[in-house]
């Protein structure tokens, strides 16, 4: 009964706390979006636009959903259904920190563990198309009709780079499971560079957050939704909470792709720094942050600021409170600092896909198939040859 | 309810499933509905082997499955790639309709 | 609980068998398909072969399904013609004597298989990744390289049969 009640309660914190982060990573990529083509973003709900996630929530939810007459509604109505929950599957098996023990409790920062947890990232996320296929196929429109066959077509073709890049780290490992992953990207070479997968696998990393790109139907590989020649692909025809789940399936693809690529090759929550000098670093970071947000409080440009910088920087400031009170004890400072590398590097690569959509065109068709086809394929195949021979040489 | 499954209820399921291939093999007149009867078929040979393996307690069976899906692989790019040349030259997928070679 | 997840996901699997066969839309009869594999994933995880379920996943459900999916809306396949030449008695005797054949069966396999002991989850965990790539690489070596020629004479004849210029 008590691993069910704890397995509960993971379950419900990692639920809302994924799905606070869905809405707010939507912000934040208009945000940023908003400050890369020099305008400012949503600014009206709240300070900063900080409560737009949930206006447009109460907007998507209070909408009609309109059913088309001339769509297929069994396979209408079951696609979103099918993106959403296969985007958020994946999550379960995802470990955010070390084991930690909170009384009598001893349990691990990770919904549950299995020993083949990358290959069920891989399946559930090969599976993850249907989704968007249906979607396309049952709107029963030319457009969304394109954007569905574009969607397979794409993802089968990238999903053989991914599988190729995900096999180098594991041949250096000799293992399937992301805690096992972890615990071997742990320590440093000559004491202070981090044993991570991504210096001796610099290729297959590269490969893998490219065809993370065409997995999540993101800029420059947007294809299946492209705005100005399919009208919005495979979800032109919904609306109202069916959109909604299309749009929370591509942002939480998007936080597994970043996630796994963070557990493969960035060392999980390992810090990149040796134990002591690692864990200043998060206080500083808010110090600073909140220092400064303070500073520009006391002399506001805008009428607003006089309120919302000070407050921002007391936030920021308590936060590393909260870091320097973990030093007293253990439990918290294995949790925070986990939590802060972990988060730290999956929102490093988050901003890289926000960064990339604001910067790159869009592919063409016949240059995507080509580069996942003629570039992409064979470099990772010699990648993976190349590490096995490596492999085989060093290994007894 | 007993707290083991017997291992017959396995076979037997296969058997099912195997049956529902052959039967929509020969109902199904859409060339797409066939060949994944075909599919069924080989999913429920799988079944098989993976449960004898548990039986025999070695893991043979699942080399066999997985020589199976390969193999299944290989015959959907091929089968898929001669529906789409059938489609392009007669414009339907109906079998009764592909019947030059019957005489 | 194992028997109760058994027959959860064989009623998930003979229905949906049942439906691959009695759909008239080949969209529905493929999405019918891939439930009986997402079913038979689990079996065969609760029979220990956690790397062949996720292979069945992977390959079956993930590759060869979107491939068949991807032809369907390709060649945008309707439905089948309702009014065939089956005359109602055949159809409803060619069912009848379908379940008569499967529960005589049933009937064989349930009286001749010699009594084991059931299906215990946990019982039998070597399906794992190590122990059939280690198999794989040393008893089974050689049909293992005969797929590869196999795979790639597949590739060869999909791109002749495919090509636009024939």
């Amino acid at each position: 009964m008590n691993f069910l009640l704890l397995s509960l309660i993971k379950a419900a914190v990692i639920a809302f706390v994924l799905l606070t982060t869905l809405a707010y990573l939507q912000w934040i990529e208009r945000k940023v979006i908003g400050h890369i083509q020099l305008r400012v973003g949503p600014y009206r709900v709240g300070p900063h636009g900080l409560l737009q996630p949930l206006a447009d929530v109460v907007k998507l939810i209070t909408k009609e959903g309109v059913l088309p007459s001339h769509v297929n509604k069994f396979f209408y109505l079951l696609a979103p259904f099918i993106a959403v929950v296969l985007a958020l599957i994946s999550i379960a098996v995802i470990p955010f920190g070390p084991q930690i023990t909170i009384g009598p409790v001893t349990t691990w920062m990770q919904l549950t563990d299995l020993n083949i947890g990358i290959l069920f990232v891989l399946a559930v996320s090969s599976v993850g198309v249907y989704g968007v296929a249906l979607g396309g196929w049952a709107s029963n429109n030319k457009y969304s009709l394109l954007g569905g066959l574009r969607s397979s077509a794409q993802m089968i073709s990238y999903e053989l780079p991914l599988a190729l890049a995900i096999a180098a780290p594991l041949l250096l490992a000799n293992t399937l499971s992301f805690r096992e992953m972890v615990d071997y990207q742990s320590g440093y070479w000559l004491g202070f560079i981090p044993r991570w997968n991504v210096f001796p696998e610099i290729v297959g990393f590269c490969i893998f957050v490219i065809a993370g790109f065409a997995e999540t139907n993101r800029v420059p590989f947007d294809l299946p939704e492209a705005e100005n020649e399919l009208v919005a692909g495979f979800h032109t025809e919904y609306s109202s909470m069916s959109f909604a789940a299309f749009f929370m399936a591509e942002y939480a693809n998007m936080v597994t792709v970043t996630a796994v690529a963070t557990l493969l090759f960035l060392g999980g929550w390992q810090p990149p720094f040796p134990e002591p000098y690692s864990n200043f670093i998060p206080i500083i970071i808010f110090v600073l942050g909140g220092l400064i947000a303070v500073f520009h409080g006391l002399h506001p440009a805008r009428r607003m600021d006089k309120f919302t910088l000070p407050a921002t920087g007391l936030v920021f400031l308590g936060i590393a409170a909260l870091f320097g009170i973990s030093f007293l004890v253990p439990v918290l400072k294995t949790i925070l600092m986990a939590l802060f590398w972990f988060c730290g590097k999956i929102g490093l690569l988050l901003f890289l896909f926000i960064w990339v959509r604001g910067t790159l065109p869009r592919f063409r068709y016949d240059q995507l198939m080509r580069f996942a086809w003629i570039v992409l394929f064979p470099l990772a195949m010699v990648n993976l040859l190349a590490t096995g021979l490596v492999v085989a040489l060093t290994s007894k | 309810m007993p707290t083991s499954v017997p291992i017959s209820w396995y076979l037997i399921l296969s058997a099912i499933l195997f049956g529902l291939g052959v039967a929509g093999f020969i109902y199904r007149r859409n060339i797409i509905t066939v060949f994944m009867s075909i599919e069924l078929m080989l999913n429920a040979v799988n079944l098989t082997f993976i449960t004898f393996s548990y039986t025999l307690k070695k893991v043979d069976g699942h080399i066999f499955s997985f020589f199976v899906m390969v193999v299944a692989a290989a015959e959907a790019a091929v089968g898929l790639a001669i529906i789409l040349t059938v489609f392009k030259n007669r414009e339907t997928l109906m079998i009764d309709d592909i019947s030059s070679m019957k005489y | 609980m194992t028997a109760l997840i058994f027959l959860i996901f064989a009623g998930i699997a003979v229905f949906c068998g049942i439906s691959l066969v009695a759909q008239t839309h080949p969209i529905a009869s493929a999405l019918s398909l891939i439930g009986v594999m997402g079913s038979l994933a689990l079996l065969y995880l609760q029979l220990g072969g956690e790397f062949i379920a996720a292979a069945q996943m992977i390959v079956y459900a993930g590759a060869i399904m979107v491939l068949f999916v991807f032809v369907i809306m390709l060649l945008n396949a309707g439905a089948e013609a309702t009014s065939r030449q089956i005359p109602l008695l055949n159809r409803y005797l060619g069912m009848l004597l379908l379940a008569a054949f499967l529960g005589l069966i049933s009937f064989i396999i349930q009286a001749m298989l010699p009594k084991t002991e059931g299906v215990v989850f946990g019982a039998f965990m070597g399906g794992t990744a190590a122990a059939i790539g280690r198999k794989l690489f040393t008893v089974y070596l050689l049909p293992f390289e005969v797929t590869s020629v196999l795979i790639l004479i597949a590739i060869l004849g999909a791109i002749v049969l495919a090509r636009r210029e024939v």
